[in-house]
């Protein structure tokens, strides 16, 4: 069997930025697997500007800050393998691959960091009521069609959803000759990022309908038509609000999952609400030796943060094998979501990385829109710090950069909390 | 000239061309679909009926029994997945407890094995995640539970590996006599000349059947509706879990699938139009409130996805079958709703069996009972696995990452025979796309590989044949 000291599963940006810092670490044995033909990620098919800005401070497409990562990555001769899937992962860190070139392989690693990326909310998660009909697609496959194929999906274009994909497509659909009728949200807020809505729908006429959802689908062979209609507060549709739309395409842009069968075979604990592991602050999980970041993590935004949070997780997966430090032993914070927050990673935080002044993160969605609220940083329930915010919305992550000296002189003992108060 | 026409690739057409197929016999199945199970057979419960529940002294009970009996020689022979899980009617009420003591006579007089009936307590011990406040149960071991359309297609290629000739997107228009036997008009402009005719129309049954007789019936196509759930639920349950028909509605029933899904369903709900499969927000919801009465544990999330089916339901509500009497060599088997699945084999058996004596056809010296060896790389073990590899490098490429379905058996899917034409064709062979993402993953993979050995644009590929293009040209 073949052993490695850092095996990173996923080469997109989570697993390039991890992969770099372990080099940096001083870890020599490194190996990324990678089942696409290529590095790079969900970058590889996102071919519009909007990269970048953080950490390059300029503004690049995905596949640019891909290659910027893929050099990085090749210059320092980081072995990797591509076309290559990983199919299972025990809690003792041995890992099952299978290649055309290679077969079935398996191989042993010290520590192994999770950067498997996410997966698109199907249809039938909706239970959408209809005809079963060719036409309805995930906005992470058309755009795959697009701008990986040069295939155009349809005509006359619905989206359902206002994520950030398909706020996307619904410019680049329209840019390759399509007609988009509408995006429909069901909240009464968009889930994607303003500057998406404006750029994306605002800039071509392109109606955002809140509070709205798709309540028939229609159509023989392919998609005719989809029924929208208002929803009431508790997001149940209003009946007599029914308005068919004609179209031959409807795009699902519902929301993406973390893709954690394979950490769940290794016995990973995942957390209910962002669908990734419950990670400490060093971005480990619960079973010793294995780390995750990115969007297996929770479902970023922003590429630049997850490169940032890779970077992390490849160090300390790299001190790890290294047997420089072991987080299992230190003190426990458990960090909780307060009232108007979800989602909060990490899920623990070690006293030890608080006292060592060492960064650490909290990182979450707001669970509705606030405006002009203040997030409360709680410290075994009591109140410590407030952050003004001028808006919140769950399409934006925040995030709160945590330093001793917000707790005073008295370090949490049990828990720490985030809530919004307006 | 044929000697035998079927009308109808479902799992009724398909099983009497396998019957048919061992004999001396030209045979063609025609079928207006562009693949076999496109019908009824692609959208239904998936059980194996231990026969309790059909009337006794009806065909529905006799065949039920039967096709039963049939399940594992079939399913062996074809390689195709089967388990005899059990079937489990609950019931939550005084009343219903009484009810189900008239089933399991029911099932003694119609001759169903090892049936039990159990308290409540006994019930929940087999199944923990019932509803605790099941009074009673009938266990009846010998329900199974099957794949339909794997089923199917194993038949159908089964058949055509003995000589029965399928013809896809061929739809027959009318029957008309020609000397003792027919002439089949089909939508191709073709006229088959044959000696006789099979009715395996499904729900349009009766639009031959009327055509030829003045035995007249009338299909009322019965909807159902269902949903399934995630792998992760697989051991919610191990047998199926039916409710006795009640007031709360009847039938909807919980049941594990033979690749690991749960399934929920279905609705039954009268309809007039037969082309016509699309779901309903109510029906849906129903499905839910009534599983609920079960499961209380149903979780709300984990869907992947829902569809629906049509009975073929007749008045009579019993199976016609056999030569008509005023249309000498004309065939039914018609008003095979529910368990009609269960029943096909024994069905075949019996029809085939009745054609070959009417039209004193001969045993055939070389039927095989088998199809060409079907590869499930996700059932495959380690050693296996790299086997296979070794052996086609295809195997090393995952296509399906959910179903873990390699390029090799997408590639296989579309070049055995009777192979897949359509993105819906090799995900019924394969699973790919069949699992928690629902294709988002695969579909550009599989349309590419579909190009590739089909020789067309991606403009070209359907999703299910017709207009169904999955791309904008
Ligand atoms: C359509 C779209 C638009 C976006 N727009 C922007 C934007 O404008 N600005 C911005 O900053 N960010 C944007 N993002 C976000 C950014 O692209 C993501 O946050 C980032 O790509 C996540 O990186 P990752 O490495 O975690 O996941 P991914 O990029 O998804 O990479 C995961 C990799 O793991 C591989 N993998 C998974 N499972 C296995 C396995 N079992 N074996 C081997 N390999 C495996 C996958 O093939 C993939 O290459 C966008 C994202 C999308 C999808
Ligand atoms: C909701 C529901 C649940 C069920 N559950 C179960 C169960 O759990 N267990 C069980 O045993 N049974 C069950 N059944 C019954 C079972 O599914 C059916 O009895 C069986 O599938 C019928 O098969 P078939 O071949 O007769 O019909 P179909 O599968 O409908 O096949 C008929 C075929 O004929 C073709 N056709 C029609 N007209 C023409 C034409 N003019 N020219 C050419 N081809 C034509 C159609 O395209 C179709 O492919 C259920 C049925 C339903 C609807």
């Amino acid at each position: 069997m073949n052993e490695v000291d850092v095996l990173i599963i996923g080469g997109g940006p989570a697993g390039l930025a991890a992969a770099l810092s372990a080099r940096e670490a001083g870890c020599s044995n490194i190996l990324i697997l990678e089942r696409e033909q290529e590095l790079g990620g969900i970058l590889r098919q996102c071919i519009h500007p909007g990269f970048g800005l953080h950490i390059f401070k300029e503004e690049l497409t995905g596949p640019e800050y891909a290659a910027r990562y893929v050099k990085r990555v090749l210059e320092s001769g980081i072995p990797y393998e591509t076309d290559t899937m990983v199919i299972d992962i025990t809690p003792d860190r041995v890992v099952t691959t299978v290649s055309r070139k290679d077969g079935l392989r398996q191989i042993r690693a010290k520590s192994i960091v999770l950067a498997m990326g996410c997966r698109e909310r199907p249809r039938g998660a909706l239970g959408i009521p209809g005809s079963r009909c060719a036409g309805i697609f995930s906005a992470g496959t058309a755009q795959r069609f697009v701008n990986l194929e040069g295939e155009l999906p349809g005509k006359r274009i619905v989206i359902l959803g206002s994520g950030d994909i398909g706020l996307i497509m619904a410019r680049r659909l329209t840019f390759a000759g399509a007609k988009v009728l509408a995006a429909v949200e069901l909240m009464p807020y968009s889930s994607g990022l303003t500057r998406n809505v404006v750029q994306c729908l605002n800039d071509y006429d392109i109606p955002l309908m809140l509070s709205h959802t798709v309540t028939e689908i229609r159509g023989k062979d392919r998609l005719e038509a989809v029924v929208i209609s208002e929803v009431d507060g508790r997001l149940k549709p209003i009946p007599g609000t029914e308005r068919v739309i004609e179209c031959d395409t409807l795009l699902l842009s519902v929301g993406l999952i973390p893709e954690n069968e394979l950490s769940k075979a290794a016995g990973v604990e995942l957390d209910g609400v962002t669908g990734g592991p419950v990670v400490n602050d060093r971005l480990g999980t619960n079973v010793a030796g294995i780390f995750a970041c990115g969007n297996v993590l929770h479902v970023h935004d922003l590429v630049d943060n997850v490169s940032e949070e890779s970077e992390r997780a490849g160090r300390y997966a790299a001190e790890f094998a290294l047997g420089h430090r072991d987080s299992d032993a230190e003190r426990m914070i458990a960090v909780r979501d307060g009232a108007g927050v979800r989602g909060l990673v990490p899920q623990l935080v070690s006293l030890e990385s608080l006292r060592n002044g060492e960064s650490v993160n909290l990182m979450f969605r707001p669970a509705n829109v606030y405006q002009n609220a203040f997030l409360v940083l709680e410290s075994d329930g009591q109140p410590v710090k407030r952050f003004r915010r001028l808006i919140l919305t769950p399409g934006e992550m925040q995030t709160i950069k945590l330093d001793a000296s917000m707790f005073g002189n008295q370090l949490p003992q049990k828990t720490i909390s985030v809530s919004v108060e307006m | 000239m044929f000697d035998v026409v079927v009308i109808g690739a479902g799992v009724v057409g398909c099983a009497i061309a396998r019957q048919l197929s061992r004999l001396q016999a030209r045979v063609v199945v025609l079928e207006r679909c562009d693949d076999v199970a496109s019908g009824t057979t692609k959208a239904n419960s998936a059980i194996v009926h231990p026969g309790h529940s059909a009337k006794p002294g009806s065909l529905m009970a006799k065949y039920n029994l039967l096709g039963n009996q049939l399940y594992d020689s079939w399913c062996k022979e074809l390689d195709v997945p089967f388990r005899r899980n059990g079937s489990m009617t609950i019931a939550f009420t005084e009343e219903e407890v009484e009810a189900l003591r008239k089933v399991y006579d029911d099932g003694i007089t119609n001759g169903v094995p090892g049936m039990e009936l159990l308290n409540g307590e006994e019930a929940l011990k087999l199944e923990p995640n019932l509803n605790p406040e099941v009074m009673g149960a009938l266990f009846a071991p010998s329900g199974g539970i099957v794949c339909p359309y794997e089923l199917t297609l194993g038949m159908a290629e089964n058949a055509f590996v003995n000589g029965v000739q399928f013809r896809f997107e061929t739809k027959v228009e009318s029957l008309e006599r020609n000397g003792e036997g027919w002439d089949v008009k089909t939508s191709t402009g073709e006229i088959i000349s044959t000696r006789s005719v099979v009715n395996a129309a499904g729900v349009y049954t009766d639009y031959f059947n009327n055509m030829v007789s003045e035995q007249k019936f009338e299909i009322i196509p019965r909807i159902g509706e269902y949903w399934m759930i995630d792998k992760t639920y697989a051991n919610a349950f191990k047998s199926t879990i039916f409710q006795v028909p009640g007031k709360m509605g009847k039938g909807v029933l919980v049941s594990p699938t033979v690749d690991g899904t749960l399934i929920l369903g279905p609705t039954a709900r009268n309809v007039t139009d037969r082309e016509d499969v699309s779901t309903t927000r109510e029906g849906l919801d129903q499905v839910l409130e009534v599983a609920r009465r079960s499961w209380p544990g149903l979780p709300s999330r984990s869907f992947i996805t829902t569809f629906s089916g049509l009975r073929s339901h007749l008045a009579r509500h019993d199976f016609v079958l056999g030569e008509v009497s005023d249309a000498p060599y004309f065939f039914n088997a018609a008003g095979i709703e529910s368990p009609g699945l269960t029943a096909a084999p024994a069905i075949a058996v019996d029809l085939a069996l009745e054609i070959r004596d009417r039209l004193g056809l001969a045993e055939s010296d070389d039927y095989r009972s088998g199809r060409p060896p079907v590869y499930r790389f996700r059932h495959m073990s380690l050693e296996e696995r790299e086997e296979a590899i070794k052996r086609d490098a295809d195997f090393g490429r995952i296509i399906c990452r959910c179903e873990l379905v390699t390029e090799a058996e997408i590639r296989d899917s579309i070049r055995r025979p009777l192979g897949a034409r359509s993105v819906d064709g090799v995900k019924r062979r394969t699973r790919a796309g069949m699992g928690r993402c629902q294709s988002g993953f695969c579909l550009p993979r599989v349309m590419d590989i579909l190009s590739e050995e089909l020789g067309k644009p991606l403009t070209e590929i359907t999703k299910f044949g017709g207009e169904s293009r999955i791309l904008s040209k």
